[in-house]
Protein backbone atom coordinates (compact mmCIF):
# COMPACT_ATOMS: atom_id res chain seq x y z
CA UNK A 1 0.00 0.00 0.00
CA UNK A 2 1.85 3.41 -0.76
CA UNK A 3 0.11 5.54 1.53
CA UNK A 4 -1.17 4.95 4.91
CA UNK A 5 -4.45 6.16 6.06
CA UNK A 6 -5.78 8.87 8.01
CA UNK A 7 -7.41 6.37 9.86
CA UNK A 8 -4.64 4.34 11.71
CA UNK A 9 -7.02 1.54 12.48
CA UNK A 10 -8.01 0.99 9.16
CA UNK A 11 -4.26 0.54 8.29
CA UNK A 12 -4.45 -2.07 11.18
CA UNK A 13 -7.46 -3.90 10.21
CA UNK A 14 -6.44 -4.53 7.03
CA UNK A 15 -3.03 -5.65 7.77
CA UNK A 16 -4.40 -8.33 9.87
CA UNK A 17 -6.61 -9.18 7.62
CA UNK A 18 -3.82 -9.68 4.76
CA UNK A 19 -2.20 -11.63 7.46
CA UNK A 20 -4.77 -14.37 8.85
CA UNK A 21 -5.22 -14.89 5.05
CA UNK A 22 -1.48 -15.89 4.88
CA UNK A 23 -1.84 -17.75 7.89
CA UNK A 24 -5.08 -19.85 6.61
CA UNK A 25 -3.11 -20.12 3.11
CA UNK A 26 -0.11 -21.75 5.27
CA UNK A 27 -2.47 -24.56 6.89
CA UNK A 28 -4.36 -25.58 3.69
CA UNK A 29 -0.99 -26.00 2.42
CA UNK A 30 0.44 -27.82 5.68
CA UNK A 31 -2.96 -29.68 4.93
CA UNK A 32 -2.13 -30.58 1.58
CA UNK A 33 1.23 -32.03 1.99
CA UNK A 34 -0.04 -33.84 4.92
CA UNK A 35 -2.58 -35.57 3.22
CA UNK A 36 -0.34 -36.58 0.04
CA UNK A 37 2.69 -37.48 2.49
CA UNK A 38 -0.07 -40.00 4.29
CA UNK A 39 -1.58 -41.14 0.82
CA UNK A 40 1.87 -42.12 0.00
CA UNK A 41 3.06 -43.75 3.10
CA UNK A 42 -0.08 -45.39 3.76
CA UNK A 43 -0.36 -43.58 7.13
CA UNK A 44 -3.70 -43.31 8.73
CA UNK A 45 -2.09 -41.44 11.80
CA UNK A 46 -0.92 -38.74 9.53
CA UNK A 47 -4.12 -38.29 7.90
CA UNK A 48 -5.97 -37.91 11.16
CA UNK A 49 -3.61 -35.05 12.45
CA UNK A 50 -5.06 -33.35 8.34
CA UNK A 51 -8.30 -33.66 9.53
CA UNK A 52 -8.00 -32.01 12.69
CA UNK A 53 -5.92 -29.25 10.85
CA UNK A 54 -9.02 -28.74 8.53
CA UNK A 55 -10.94 -27.55 11.90
CA UNK A 56 -8.14 -24.84 12.35
CA UNK A 57 -8.89 -23.82 8.39
CA UNK A 58 -12.62 -23.61 8.86
CA UNK A 59 -12.25 -21.75 12.14
CA UNK A 60 -10.16 -18.94 10.46
CA UNK A 61 -12.35 -18.78 7.66
CA UNK A 62 -15.00 -18.01 10.05
CA UNK A 63 -12.92 -15.61 11.66
CA UNK A 64 -12.07 -13.90 8.24
CA UNK A 65 -15.51 -13.32 7.25
CA UNK A 66 -16.32 -11.97 10.69
CA UNK A 67 -13.71 -9.19 9.51
CA UNK A 68 -14.69 -8.47 6.56
CA UNK A 69 -17.78 -7.67 7.73
CA UNK A 70 -16.53 -5.41 10.25
CA UNK A 71 -14.19 -3.83 8.10
CA UNK A 72 -17.50 -3.36 5.77
CA UNK A 73 -19.13 -1.60 8.38
CA UNK A 74 -16.36 0.50 9.71
CA UNK A 75 -14.53 1.89 7.20
CA UNK A 76 -16.71 1.21 4.00
CA UNK A 77 -13.14 0.45 2.12
CA UNK A 78 -13.50 1.94 -1.53
CA UNK A 79 -11.43 1.26 -4.36
CA UNK A 80 -8.05 -1.10 -3.72
CA UNK A 81 -9.19 -1.05 -0.16
CA UNK A 82 -12.80 -2.65 -1.13
CA UNK A 83 -11.08 -4.82 -4.13
CA UNK A 84 -8.52 -6.47 -0.84
CA UNK A 85 -11.71 -7.00 1.48
CA UNK A 86 -13.99 -8.46 -1.77
CA UNK A 87 -10.64 -10.37 -2.71
CA UNK A 88 -9.80 -11.49 1.35
CA UNK A 89 -13.66 -12.96 2.20
CA UNK A 90 -13.32 -14.88 -1.89
CA UNK A 91 -10.23 -16.00 -1.20
CA UNK A 92 -11.17 -17.34 2.38
CA UNK A 93 -13.64 -19.48 0.69
CA UNK A 94 -11.10 -20.66 -1.98
CA UNK A 95 -9.44 -21.88 0.80
CA UNK A 96 -11.69 -23.43 2.77
CA UNK A 97 -12.27 -25.39 0.24
CA UNK A 98 -8.96 -26.91 -0.42
CA UNK A 99 -8.77 -27.23 3.44
CA UNK A 100 -12.00 -30.02 2.40
CA UNK A 101 -10.53 -31.62 -0.20
CA UNK A 102 -7.88 -32.11 1.07
CA UNK A 103 -8.81 -33.29 4.32
CA UNK A 104 -11.03 -35.46 1.59
CA UNK A 105 -8.03 -37.20 0.36
CA UNK A 106 -6.96 -37.50 4.03
CA UNK A 107 -10.29 -39.66 4.97
CA UNK A 108 -9.37 -41.86 1.80
CA UNK A 109 -5.93 -42.64 3.27
CA UNK A 110 -7.59 -43.90 6.53
CA UNK A 111 -9.80 -46.08 4.13
CA UNK A 112 -7.19 -47.65 2.18
CA UNK A 113 -4.71 -48.27 4.90
CA UNK A 114 -4.40 -51.99 3.71
CA UNK A 115 -4.23 -51.47 0.29
CA UNK A 116 -1.16 -51.43 -1.76
CA UNK A 117 -1.28 -49.33 -5.26
CA UNK A 118 0.68 -50.26 -8.19
CA UNK A 119 4.03 -48.69 -8.10
CA UNK A 120 3.09 -46.48 -11.72
CA UNK A 121 0.10 -45.18 -9.99
CA UNK A 122 1.97 -44.04 -6.72
CA UNK A 123 4.06 -41.81 -9.09
CA UNK A 124 1.34 -40.42 -11.18
CA UNK A 125 -0.29 -39.46 -8.34
CA UNK A 126 2.97 -38.26 -6.34
CA UNK A 127 4.00 -35.96 -9.61
CA UNK A 128 0.38 -34.25 -9.89
CA UNK A 129 0.19 -33.92 -6.28
CA UNK A 130 3.95 -32.03 -6.79
CA UNK A 131 2.14 -29.58 -9.16
CA UNK A 132 -0.56 -28.79 -7.12
CA UNK A 133 1.72 -27.82 -4.11
CA UNK A 134 3.36 -25.44 -6.04
CA UNK A 135 0.31 -24.07 -7.43
CA UNK A 136 -1.01 -23.56 -4.64
CA UNK A 137 2.19 -22.00 -2.88
CA UNK A 138 2.65 -19.31 -5.88
CA UNK A 139 -0.76 -18.17 -5.80
CA UNK A 140 0.07 -17.92 -2.09
CA UNK A 141 2.96 -15.62 -3.09
CA UNK A 142 1.66 -13.87 -5.45
CA UNK A 143 -1.49 -12.64 -3.14
CA UNK A 144 1.29 -12.04 -0.10
CA UNK A 145 3.70 -9.14 -2.62
CA UNK A 146 -0.07 -8.16 -4.96
CA UNK A 147 2.18 -9.79 -7.70
CA UNK A 148 -0.49 -9.66 -10.57
CA UNK A 149 1.80 -10.89 -13.46
CA UNK A 150 2.53 -14.25 -11.34
CA UNK A 151 -1.26 -14.78 -10.62
CA UNK A 152 -1.71 -14.91 -14.32
CA UNK A 153 1.24 -17.44 -14.65
CA UNK A 154 -0.64 -19.60 -11.67
CA UNK A 155 -3.79 -19.39 -13.86
CA UNK A 156 -2.10 -20.44 -17.02
CA UNK A 157 -0.56 -23.48 -15.60
CA UNK A 158 -3.89 -25.10 -14.46
CA UNK A 159 -3.84 -26.91 -17.51
CA UNK A 160 -0.71 -28.87 -16.92
CA UNK A 161 -2.92 -29.92 -13.65
CA UNK A 162 -5.73 -30.48 -15.92
CA UNK A 163 -3.45 -32.56 -17.62
CA UNK A 164 -2.43 -34.88 -15.33
CA UNK A 165 -5.47 -35.47 -14.19
CA UNK A 166 -6.47 -37.17 -17.67
CA UNK A 167 -3.13 -39.03 -17.97
CA UNK A 168 -4.30 -40.52 -14.15
CA UNK A 169 -7.80 -41.03 -15.57
CA UNK A 170 -6.95 -42.90 -18.61
CA UNK A 171 -4.34 -45.00 -16.21
CA UNK A 172 -6.64 -45.86 -13.65
CA UNK A 173 -9.65 -46.73 -16.22
CA UNK A 174 -6.90 -48.96 -17.99
CA UNK A 175 -6.19 -50.82 -14.37
CA UNK A 176 -9.46 -51.54 -14.01
CA UNK A 177 -9.91 -52.57 -16.72
CA UNK A 178 -7.38 -55.13 -16.57
CA UNK A 179 -7.96 -56.38 -13.26
CA UNK A 180 -11.65 -55.65 -11.49
CA UNK A 181 -9.91 -56.50 -7.76
CA UNK A 182 -8.32 -53.22 -8.03
CA UNK A 183 -11.52 -51.25 -8.95
CA UNK A 184 -12.32 -50.24 -4.47
CA UNK A 185 -8.61 -49.27 -4.58
CA UNK A 186 -8.35 -47.56 -7.97
CA UNK A 187 -12.24 -45.29 -7.23
CA UNK A 188 -10.49 -44.19 -4.41
CA UNK A 189 -7.40 -42.74 -6.16
CA UNK A 190 -9.50 -41.58 -8.85
CA UNK A 191 -11.65 -39.63 -6.65
CA UNK A 192 -8.17 -38.73 -4.54
CA UNK A 193 -7.01 -37.57 -8.24
CA UNK A 194 -9.95 -35.81 -8.97
CA UNK A 195 -9.88 -34.03 -5.46
CA UNK A 196 -6.34 -32.71 -6.35
CA UNK A 197 -7.54 -31.33 -10.03
CA UNK A 198 -10.56 -29.50 -8.36
CA UNK A 199 -7.81 -27.98 -5.65
CA UNK A 200 -6.08 -26.96 -8.91
CA UNK A 201 -9.37 -24.72 -9.77
CA UNK A 202 -9.59 -23.25 -6.79
CA UNK A 203 -6.14 -21.92 -6.57
CA UNK A 204 -6.67 -20.39 -9.98
CA UNK A 205 -9.93 -18.79 -8.49
CA UNK A 206 -7.74 -16.97 -5.89
CA UNK A 207 -5.30 -16.33 -8.41
CA UNK A 208 -8.43 -14.25 -10.37
CA UNK A 209 -8.75 -12.33 -6.92
CA UNK A 210 -5.25 -11.22 -6.90
CA UNK A 211 -5.65 -9.76 -10.14
CA UNK A 212 -8.62 -8.36 -9.58
CA UNK A 213 -7.42 -6.98 -6.01
CA UNK A 214 -4.20 -5.59 -8.09
CA UNK A 215 -5.58 -4.18 -11.38
CA UNK A 216 -9.23 -4.29 -11.04
CA UNK A 217 -9.83 -6.08 -14.17
CA UNK A 218 -11.06 -9.52 -14.19
CA UNK A 219 -9.27 -12.33 -15.71
CA UNK A 220 -12.07 -14.77 -16.40
CA UNK A 221 -11.36 -14.64 -20.20
CA UNK A 222 -10.45 -17.77 -21.62
CA UNK A 223 -8.72 -19.85 -19.69
CA UNK A 224 -7.92 -23.26 -21.39
CA UNK A 225 -9.74 -25.72 -19.79
CA UNK A 226 -8.63 -29.38 -20.14
CA UNK A 227 -10.70 -31.47 -18.27
CA UNK A 228 -11.15 -33.76 -20.82
CA UNK A 229 -12.18 -36.75 -18.62
CA UNK A 230 -16.27 -35.70 -19.78
CA UNK A 231 -15.10 -37.38 -22.42
CA UNK A 232 -13.36 -40.62 -21.73
CA UNK A 233 -15.41 -43.88 -22.00
CA UNK A 234 -16.75 -45.28 -20.02
CA UNK A 235 -18.54 -42.98 -18.71
CA UNK A 236 -18.96 -41.46 -15.41
CA UNK A 237 -21.72 -39.40 -14.39
CA UNK A 238 -19.38 -36.85 -13.76
CA UNK A 239 -22.12 -33.36 -13.65
CA UNK A 240 -19.97 -31.04 -11.99
CA UNK A 241 -20.95 -27.64 -11.20
CA UNK A 242 -18.88 -25.40 -9.13
CA UNK A 243 -20.72 -25.04 -5.96
CA UNK A 244 -20.92 -28.87 -5.40
CA UNK A 245 -19.90 -30.03 -1.90
CA UNK A 246 -16.72 -31.94 -3.30
CA UNK A 247 -17.05 -34.15 -0.45
CA UNK A 248 -17.64 -37.77 -1.88
CA UNK B 1 8.95 -12.67 -0.60
CA UNK B 2 8.97 -16.05 1.74
CA UNK B 3 9.94 -14.13 4.64
CA UNK B 4 7.24 -11.70 4.12
CA UNK B 5 4.89 -14.25 4.13
CA UNK B 6 5.89 -15.87 7.18
CA UNK B 7 5.90 -12.36 9.00
CA UNK B 8 2.36 -11.87 8.05
CA UNK B 9 1.50 -15.62 9.14
CA UNK B 10 3.21 -14.92 12.67
CA UNK B 11 1.06 -11.66 13.62
CA UNK B 12 -2.30 -14.05 12.95
CA UNK B 13 -0.83 -17.06 14.58
CA UNK B 14 -2.45 -16.31 17.51
CA UNK B 15 -5.82 -15.05 15.51
CA UNK B 16 -6.22 -18.83 14.11
CA UNK B 17 -6.94 -21.60 16.90
CA UNK B 18 -8.46 -18.31 18.54
CA UNK B 19 -12.36 -18.61 17.51
CA UNK B 20 -13.00 -21.99 19.56
CA UNK B 21 -10.80 -20.72 22.24
CA UNK B 22 -12.92 -17.42 22.08
CA UNK B 23 -15.96 -19.13 22.37
CA UNK B 24 -14.93 -21.22 25.16
CA UNK B 25 -13.77 -17.50 26.99
CA UNK B 26 -17.23 -15.99 25.66
CA UNK B 27 -19.21 -19.10 27.57
CA UNK B 28 -17.41 -18.07 30.69
CA UNK B 29 -17.16 -14.75 30.99
CA UNK B 30 -20.87 -15.09 30.61
CA UNK B 31 -21.12 -17.46 33.42
CA UNK B 32 -18.67 -15.39 35.44
CA UNK B 33 -20.68 -11.85 34.60
CA UNK B 34 -23.54 -13.21 36.14
CA UNK B 35 -22.63 -13.87 39.37
CA UNK B 36 -20.85 -10.04 39.59
CA UNK B 37 -22.46 -7.22 41.50
CA UNK B 38 -24.23 -4.62 38.76
CA UNK B 39 -21.47 -2.19 39.01
CA UNK B 40 -19.11 -4.47 37.44
CA UNK B 41 -20.89 -6.37 34.42
CA UNK B 42 -19.46 -4.44 30.98
CA UNK B 43 -17.40 -1.11 31.24
CA UNK B 44 -18.16 1.42 34.35
CA UNK B 45 -20.26 3.88 32.66
CA UNK B 46 -19.55 7.66 33.27
CA UNK B 47 -22.67 9.12 32.32
CA UNK B 48 -25.81 7.06 34.13
CA UNK B 49 -29.45 8.81 32.87
CA UNK B 50 -32.62 7.91 34.01
CA UNK B 51 -35.88 8.76 33.22
CA UNK B 52 -34.42 11.85 31.61
CA UNK B 53 -37.35 14.48 29.87
CA UNK B 54 -36.42 17.62 28.34
CA UNK B 55 -38.92 20.07 27.27
CA UNK B 56 -38.50 23.53 25.04
CA UNK B 57 -41.50 25.31 26.80
CA UNK B 58 -44.46 22.98 26.25
CA UNK B 59 -42.97 20.98 24.06
CA UNK B 60 -41.31 18.17 25.22
CA UNK B 61 -37.95 17.35 23.17
CA UNK B 62 -36.48 14.03 25.52
CA UNK B 63 -39.12 11.05 26.34
CA UNK B 64 -38.01 9.09 29.76
CA UNK B 65 -34.29 8.78 28.19
CA UNK B 66 -32.50 5.57 30.34
CA UNK B 67 -29.00 5.42 28.78
CA UNK B 68 -25.58 4.04 30.30
CA UNK B 69 -22.54 5.70 28.27
CA UNK B 70 -19.55 3.84 29.33
CA UNK B 71 -16.15 5.50 30.51
CA UNK B 72 -13.07 5.88 28.22
CA UNK B 73 -15.52 4.97 24.98
CA UNK B 74 -16.97 6.93 21.81
CA UNK B 75 -20.70 7.15 21.81
CA UNK B 76 -22.21 8.02 19.20
CA UNK B 77 -26.16 9.64 18.51
CA UNK B 78 -27.25 8.82 15.50
CA UNK B 79 -31.34 10.13 14.15
CA UNK B 80 -33.18 11.92 11.95
CA UNK B 81 -33.32 15.42 12.39
CA UNK B 82 -35.63 16.97 15.51
CA UNK B 83 -34.89 13.79 17.02
CA UNK B 84 -33.78 15.06 19.99
CA UNK B 85 -29.84 14.09 19.74
CA UNK B 86 -28.53 17.16 20.33
CA UNK B 87 -30.95 18.26 23.38
CA UNK B 88 -29.69 14.97 24.51
CA UNK B 89 -25.91 16.01 24.37
CA UNK B 90 -26.68 19.32 26.00
CA UNK B 91 -28.11 18.44 29.12
CA UNK B 92 -24.97 16.64 29.83
CA UNK B 93 -23.40 19.68 30.82
CA UNK B 94 -26.28 21.90 31.16
CA UNK B 95 -25.95 24.22 28.34
CA UNK B 96 -29.01 24.13 27.86
CA UNK B 97 -30.40 26.23 30.84
CA UNK B 98 -28.65 28.94 29.69
CA UNK B 99 -32.18 30.04 27.43
CA UNK B 100 -34.94 30.77 29.14
CA UNK B 101 -38.13 28.41 29.27
CA UNK B 102 -35.73 25.56 28.71
CA UNK B 103 -36.28 22.48 30.93
CA UNK B 104 -34.72 18.72 32.48
CA UNK B 105 -36.17 16.72 34.50
CA UNK B 106 -35.14 13.17 35.68
CA UNK B 107 -31.56 12.20 36.78
CA UNK B 108 -28.17 12.35 35.13
CA UNK B 109 -25.54 11.00 37.59
CA UNK B 110 -21.62 11.56 37.07
CA UNK B 111 -19.26 10.43 39.29
CA UNK B 112 -21.75 9.84 42.11
CA UNK B 113 -23.48 13.49 41.48
CA UNK B 114 -26.89 14.36 39.76
CA UNK B 115 -25.38 16.64 37.80
CA UNK B 116 -29.08 17.53 37.55
CA UNK B 117 -29.28 18.64 40.66
CA UNK B 118 -29.76 22.24 42.30
CA UNK B 119 -25.96 22.59 44.01
CA UNK B 120 -24.44 21.57 41.13
CA UNK B 121 -21.61 23.87 40.20
CA UNK B 122 -22.44 24.43 36.55
CA UNK B 123 -19.11 26.19 35.41
CA UNK B 124 -17.21 23.17 37.40
CA UNK B 125 -19.37 20.93 35.47
CA UNK B 126 -18.39 22.81 32.00
CA UNK B 127 -15.09 22.39 32.51
CA UNK B 128 -15.59 18.71 33.58
CA UNK B 129 -17.62 18.25 30.49
CA UNK B 130 -16.14 20.02 27.41
CA UNK B 131 -18.19 20.70 24.35
CA UNK B 132 -17.18 20.82 20.24
CA UNK B 133 -20.18 22.78 18.07
CA UNK B 134 -20.79 21.79 14.57
CA UNK B 135 -19.26 25.15 13.35
CA UNK B 136 -15.87 25.88 14.22
CA UNK B 137 -16.33 28.80 16.41
CA UNK B 138 -12.66 30.24 17.53
CA UNK B 139 -12.21 32.77 19.77
CA UNK B 140 -11.73 36.43 17.95
CA UNK B 141 -8.14 36.41 19.40
CA UNK B 142 -4.98 34.39 18.90
CA UNK B 143 -4.72 30.65 18.31
CA UNK B 144 -2.30 30.94 21.91
CA UNK B 145 -5.00 32.78 23.49
CA UNK B 146 -7.77 30.58 22.46
CA UNK B 147 -6.41 27.80 23.94
CA UNK B 148 -5.25 30.47 27.18
CA UNK B 149 -8.23 31.95 27.58
CA UNK B 150 -10.45 28.77 29.09
CA UNK B 151 -7.45 27.57 31.23
CA UNK B 152 -7.16 30.75 33.18
CA UNK B 153 -10.91 30.95 33.66
CA UNK B 154 -10.29 28.09 36.00
CA UNK B 155 -6.88 28.53 36.71
CA UNK B 156 -3.64 30.99 37.77
CA UNK B 157 -0.79 29.47 36.20
CA UNK B 158 2.74 30.71 35.82
CA UNK B 159 3.91 32.04 31.88
CA UNK B 160 5.76 28.98 31.87
CA UNK B 161 3.62 26.85 33.04
CA UNK B 162 0.74 28.15 31.19
CA UNK B 163 2.51 28.03 27.56
CA UNK B 164 3.43 24.32 28.19
CA UNK B 165 -0.07 23.73 28.68
CA UNK B 166 -0.76 25.41 25.31
CA UNK B 167 1.40 23.30 23.72
CA UNK B 168 -0.01 20.07 25.04
CA UNK B 169 -3.72 20.58 24.51
CA UNK B 170 -2.24 21.54 20.77
CA UNK B 171 -0.08 18.78 20.22
CA UNK B 172 -2.94 16.45 21.67
CA UNK B 173 -5.46 17.98 19.66
CA UNK B 174 -2.62 16.81 16.37
CA UNK B 175 -2.75 20.76 15.27
CA UNK B 176 0.66 21.59 16.69
CA UNK B 177 3.01 21.02 14.20
CA UNK B 178 0.68 23.02 11.48
CA UNK B 179 0.87 26.08 14.42
CA UNK B 180 3.43 26.40 16.17
CA UNK B 181 4.86 28.71 13.91
CA UNK B 182 2.12 31.23 14.16
CA UNK B 183 0.65 30.98 17.84
CA UNK B 184 0.04 34.69 17.58
CA UNK B 185 -1.43 34.94 15.02
CA UNK B 186 -5.62 35.08 14.97
CA UNK B 187 -7.24 31.81 15.36
CA UNK B 188 -9.74 32.56 12.57
CA UNK B 189 -7.23 32.97 10.32
CA UNK B 190 -6.81 29.35 10.27
CA UNK B 191 -8.64 26.75 8.00
CA UNK B 192 -11.94 25.19 8.89
CA UNK B 193 -10.13 21.83 9.59
CA UNK B 194 -7.66 23.35 11.94
CA UNK B 195 -9.91 25.59 13.66
CA UNK B 196 -12.08 22.68 14.58
CA UNK B 197 -9.12 20.94 16.29
CA UNK B 198 -8.13 24.27 17.71
CA UNK B 199 -11.50 23.93 19.49
CA UNK B 200 -11.03 20.42 20.35
CA UNK B 201 -7.67 21.73 21.87
CA UNK B 202 -9.50 24.37 23.82
CA UNK B 203 -12.02 22.03 25.30
CA UNK B 204 -8.97 19.66 26.12
CA UNK B 205 -6.99 21.84 27.81
CA UNK B 206 -9.18 22.54 30.89
CA UNK B 207 -8.26 18.83 31.46
CA UNK B 208 -11.86 17.85 31.05
CA UNK B 209 -12.91 13.96 31.64
CA UNK B 210 -16.04 13.97 28.65
CA UNK B 211 -15.95 15.99 25.61
CA UNK B 212 -19.54 16.34 23.52
CA UNK B 213 -19.02 16.65 20.11
CA UNK B 214 -22.45 17.94 18.15
CA UNK B 215 -21.83 17.19 14.38
CA UNK B 216 -17.99 18.71 14.54
CA UNK B 217 -17.41 17.55 11.03
CA UNK B 218 -20.03 18.63 9.23
CA UNK B 219 -18.98 21.66 7.96
CA UNK B 220 -15.67 19.92 6.99
CA UNK B 221 -14.28 18.48 3.66
CA UNK B 222 -13.24 14.46 3.82
CA UNK B 223 -9.71 14.90 4.68
CA UNK B 224 -10.13 17.35 7.48
CA UNK B 225 -13.15 15.01 8.65
CA UNK B 226 -10.50 12.10 8.60
CA UNK B 227 -8.08 13.96 11.07
CA UNK B 228 -10.95 14.79 13.26
CA UNK B 229 -12.24 10.95 13.26
CA UNK B 230 -8.46 10.01 13.87
CA UNK B 231 -8.18 12.09 16.42
CA UNK B 232 -11.07 11.45 17.97
CA UNK B 233 -10.46 8.03 18.24
CA UNK B 234 -7.00 8.91 20.22
CA UNK B 235 -8.72 10.70 22.42
CA UNK B 236 -10.68 7.81 23.55
CA UNK B 237 -8.43 6.35 25.18
CA UNK B 238 -8.54 9.25 27.77
CA UNK B 239 -11.80 10.75 27.59
CA UNK B 240 -15.10 9.98 27.43
CA UNK B 241 -17.15 11.04 24.23
CA UNK B 242 -20.23 11.39 23.00
CA UNK B 243 -20.87 12.72 19.50
CA UNK B 244 -23.85 13.41 17.28
CA UNK B 245 -24.02 12.62 13.83
CA UNK B 246 -25.72 13.16 11.01
CA UNK B 247 -23.38 11.06 9.17
CA UNK B 248 -24.01 7.25 10.04
CA UNK B 249 -20.92 6.13 7.90
CA UNK B 250 -19.18 8.49 10.79
CA UNK B 251 -20.62 6.64 13.51
CA UNK B 252 -19.95 3.22 12.36
CA UNK B 253 -15.97 4.77 11.68
CA UNK B 254 -15.79 5.77 15.13
CA UNK B 255 -17.45 4.64 17.71
CA UNK B 256 -17.84 1.93 20.36
CA UNK B 257 -21.48 2.51 20.77
CA UNK B 258 -24.58 3.82 18.91
CA UNK B 259 -28.15 4.77 20.02
CA UNK B 260 -30.67 5.37 17.45
CA UNK B 261 -33.22 7.85 19.00
CA UNK B 262 -36.70 9.02 16.98
CA UNK B 263 -39.04 11.50 18.33
CA UNK B 264 -37.15 12.54 21.03
CA UNK B 265 -36.92 8.60 22.57
CA UNK B 266 -34.18 5.94 22.36
CA UNK B 267 -35.25 3.37 19.98
CA UNK B 268 -32.40 1.54 20.48
CA UNK B 269 -28.93 1.51 21.64
CA UNK B 270 -25.81 -1.08 21.33
CA UNK B 271 -22.23 -2.08 20.13
CA UNK B 272 -21.85 0.04 16.79
CA UNK B 273 -21.18 -3.30 14.82
CA UNK B 274 -24.41 -5.04 16.37
CA UNK B 275 -26.57 -1.88 15.44
CA UNK B 276 -24.66 -1.66 11.64
CA UNK B 277 -24.95 -5.21 10.96
CA UNK B 278 -28.31 -6.70 12.61
CA UNK B 279 -30.29 -3.92 14.66
CA UNK B 280 -33.01 -5.43 16.68
CA UNK B 281 -35.41 -2.86 15.92
CA UNK B 282 -37.69 -2.43 12.54
CA UNK B 283 -36.88 1.41 12.77
CA UNK B 284 -33.41 1.19 13.15
CA UNK B 285 -32.87 -0.99 10.50
CA UNK B 286 -35.10 1.19 8.38
CA UNK B 287 -32.85 4.42 9.30
CA UNK B 288 -29.43 2.98 8.81
CA UNK B 289 -30.62 1.61 5.53
CA UNK B 290 -32.38 4.57 4.06
CA UNK B 291 -36.21 3.47 3.98
CA UNK B 292 -37.08 5.86 6.50
CA UNK B 293 -40.53 6.88 5.85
Amino acid sequence: MPHSHILKAFDRDLAELDAKIMRMGELAEEELKGALKALRKRDPEKAETVIVKDRQVDSLEQNIEDDTVRIIIRHQPLADDLRQVIGAMKTAGELERIGDLAKNIARRVITLASEKPPKPLKKGLKRMGKQVIAQLHDVLEAYATRDAQKAVEVWRRDEEIDEAYNALFRELLTYMMEDPRTIGLCTHLLFGARNLERIGDHVTNIAENVYYMVTGDKLDASRPKSDATANILPRLDDEDDEDDEDDF
Amino acid sequence: MTENRDKQAETADAAAPAADDARAAAETAKEETANLPAERQGPKPKLDIRNLNFYYGTHQALKNINLKIPEKQVMAFIGPSGCGKSTLLRTFNRIYSLYPNQRAEGEIWMDGQNILGKDVDVNLLRAKVGMVFQKPAPFPMSVFDNIAFGIRLYERLPKAELEERVEQALRRAALWDEVKDKLHKSGAALSGGQQQRLCIARAIAVKPEVILLDEPTSALDPISTARIEELVMELSEDYTIVIVTHNMQQAARISDRTAFMYLGEIIEEGETDQIFTAPREEKTQAYITGRFG
